[in-house]
């Protein structure tokens, strides 16, 4: 058998905030195998971005343990981390996260950067990229001067660009309408008929329900399938 | 590998700083005021130092003085015939001066004059650009020739040759032999507006045979306080007890105290003007920090997506070493421009040295990666998470 890309185990996130905790992960176990769409599912503040931030290297757990491609990130310094997001994770934000004194062209050049690809073959992925999202016409424009279906989708050529193992993506629709979502939505789509991982964050069922796995988090905890969030008592 | 080129980070420097153009152009202003103070003020200084070594220097070479003062000390010949058959003597011309009336048809003026021997014209390193010096025999027969100085020559002659004619000096008629090469005012004495008659006749003008002052020019620089030390004895022998009434002094003491007072005002204004470019300094680490917390979420984004603390530091310690080394080069010219404007306008002499500019500049780039290295280090620093979500 085929070893899952990501192993969690009983992570655990807590914020003290005053006297109180917040568990904003509350003992959470996932497995996600290479090649699958998943999507998770949550209401706001159920801690689904702080679960991305752990499976993109970004943050640490306070317990629990988490292996990547079988190794063990707990035990990785920050510049091991660093090099980990920029080869084998590409990052869809829920507020697109473009830098705005750059080009759309130069924020997909930017992971590339990072890596030391030379500045030729940079210039054509990058290119490449934003032909696939449909925007290559706008390379030159900053990101001030978009919509923002189109900087989400610059935001995700330059996810792609680097052509990562797995891709994150927190609420990439969130302030989209609803056929740009869908269009959206056909990329990744696509991206994982093409052998990407895909971790799909939404508060929206429709779009989870587009995936062809769903795990729900409610109060830092993890349930397979939508759990009681789609029940008879769902919220949705 | 998997990091980014220095060429790279440069452009990216760049970039940012040419983004935000007003900003990076006030940052610079500290050090372009620093390092332009600093070459204006060394250079000034250094040209004064040079100015009064060549005015020195042109006074002749290898030059001991000896001036009397009061009247209970005569120098006569005879104890000069002594001092110049002392060993490192290789030459000396005795002097007798005073203040003379010059009248030539309807101008007259009042001039210095100089009476002495021949070899004047070697220990004092005067030379004539037309005619000749005075020699022995015009000494001798007491000869009524005069020597005059370019000044001299110009007032009373305009552009015509003026060897050949004649000269009133108190009145009494000299032919003019020879025109002395310009020396320019050295000290703050004229050198050219002089006359220089023989000792003999000299003495006779000013009315006075006391010889108030004894150049000797000694045989090599090297042994130069030997020679002092032997006209110091013969001066001592000859006239005991009076040491009060003359002094003896070497050129290279003079000199010697004026490069060390040269030296010490060069190093205290570069101080001065470098605390201006320590303030320049600290003027870009302010600006660095400010940027930095600006650019917090500039920062997590770029860690998100993979770069690491090395990354960041160095992107902002470029940027702040290439603002520095930017204003450094401003500086420089700013600094060469605005010293030579100083010397046309107050005819000052100014002296640029390469080395000069090139400390400055390497000083300006020190100080961009002292000043830059703490908000540098503070961006590297910034967790992903917490710069991701600053707004
Ligand atoms: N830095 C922090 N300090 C304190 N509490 C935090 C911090 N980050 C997250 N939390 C808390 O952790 C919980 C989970 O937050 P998280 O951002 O993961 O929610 P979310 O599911 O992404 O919500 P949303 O759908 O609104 O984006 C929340 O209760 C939040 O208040
Ligand atoms: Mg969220």
């Amino acid at each position: 058998m085929v070893r899952p890309i990501i192993q969690i185990s009983n992570l655990m996130k807590t914020y003290k905030l005053g006297g109180e905790t917040v568990h904003a992960l509350n003992n959470v176990s996932l497995e996600i195998e290479k090649g699958e769409f998943l999507a998770i599912i949550g209401p706001s503040g159920s801690g689904k971005s702080t679960l991305m931030n752990m499976i993109g290297c970004l943050d640490r757990p306070n317990a629990g343990k988490y292996l990547l491609d079988g190794k063990d990130i707990g035990k990785m310094n920050d510049n091991q981390l660093a090099t980990i997001r920029n080869q084998k994770i590409g990052f869809i934000f829920q507020n697109f996260n473009l830098l705005t004194k750059l080009t759309a062209l130069e924020n997909v050049e930017l992971p590339m950067l990072y890596r030391g690809v030379p500045a030729k073959e940079r210039r054509e992925r990058a290119l490449a990229g934003l032909s696939k999202v449909g925007l290559k016409e706008r390379a030159g424009h900053l990101p001030t001067q978009l919509s923002g279906g189109q900087q989400q989708r610059v935001a995700i050529a330059r996810a792609l660009v680097g052509n990562p193992a797995i891709l994150l993506a927190d609420e990439p629709t969130g302030a989209l309408d609803s056929k740009t979502s869908k269009e959206i939505l056909q990329v990744m789509k696509e991206l994982n008929e093409l052998g990407h991982t895909i971790v799909l964050i939404t508060h929206d069922l429709a779009i989870a329900k587009e995936a062809r796995r769903m795990v729900s988090i409610q109060d830092g905890q993890l349930q397979e399938n939508g759990g009681e969030l789609i029940g008879n008592f769902a919220i949705y | 590998m998997n990091s980014l080129g220095i060429l790279q980070s440069i452009k990216m420097a760049l970039r940012s700083i040419q983004s935000n153009k007003l900003r990076s152009a006030l940052t610079m202003l500290g050090m372009i005021i620093g390092v332009s103070s600093v070459i204006v003020l060394v250079s000034i200084a250094q040209g004064s130092a040079k100015n009064v070594t060549s005015q020195i220097n042109q006074l002749g070479t290898n030059l001991l003085t000896i001036n009397t003062f009061g009247t209970d000390l005569t120098l006569t010949e005879d104890k000069i015939n002594v001092l110049s058959k002392l060993n490192g003597v290789k030459a000396l011309s005795p002097v007798v001066s005073g203040r003379v009336n010059v009248k030539k048809d309807r101008t007259t003026s009042q001039v210095t004059l100089t009476g002495t021997n021949a070899d004047y014209s070697k220990v004092r390193d005067t030379k004539v650009s037309n005619g000749r010096f005075i020699n022995d025999l015009d000494i001798e027969y007491r000869q009524k020739i005069a020597v005059i100085g370019s000044e001299t020559a110009s007032t009373f002659f305009g552009a015509e040759n003026p060897v050949g004619h004649y000269i009133q000096i108190e009145g009494t008629s000299f032919k003019v032999v020879g025109v002395l090469v310009s020396k320019g005012s050295s000290l703050g004495q004229s050198g050219d507006n002089v006359v220089i008659v023989p000792l003999s006749t000299g003495q006779r003008l000013v009315k006075s045979t006391s010889i108030n002052q004894v150049y000797l020019q000694g045989k090599s620089e090297d042994q130069m306080d030997f020679v002092m030390n032997e006209v110091e004895m013969a001066m001592a022998s000859m006239y005991p007890g009076k040491s009060d009434s003359y002094s003896v002094t070497n050129q290279q003491d003079i000199m010697d105290t004026m490069s060390s007072v040269s030296s010490t005002m060069t190093m205290m204004l570069g101080g001065i003007a470098s605390i201006s470019l320590l303030v320049g300094g600290i003027g870009i680490m302010n600006i660095m920090l400010v940027s930095v917390s600006e650019r917090t979420k500039e920062i997590g984004i770029r860690k998100a997506i993979g770069a690491k603390r090395r990354d960041v530091l160095l992107q902002f310690l470029i940027e702040a070493v290439v603002l520095s080394g930017v204003g450094g080069l401003i500086g420089i010219l700013a600094g060469v421009g605005i010293g030579k404007i100083l010397s046309s306008i107050l005819s000052l002499t100014v002296s640029f040295t390469s080395s000069v500019m090139l400390l400055s500049f390497l000083f300006s780039l020190a100080v961009g990666v002292v000043f830059g290295v703490f908000p540098a280090n503070k961006a590297s620093k910034l967790n992903p998470i917490q710069a991701l979500r600053y707004e």
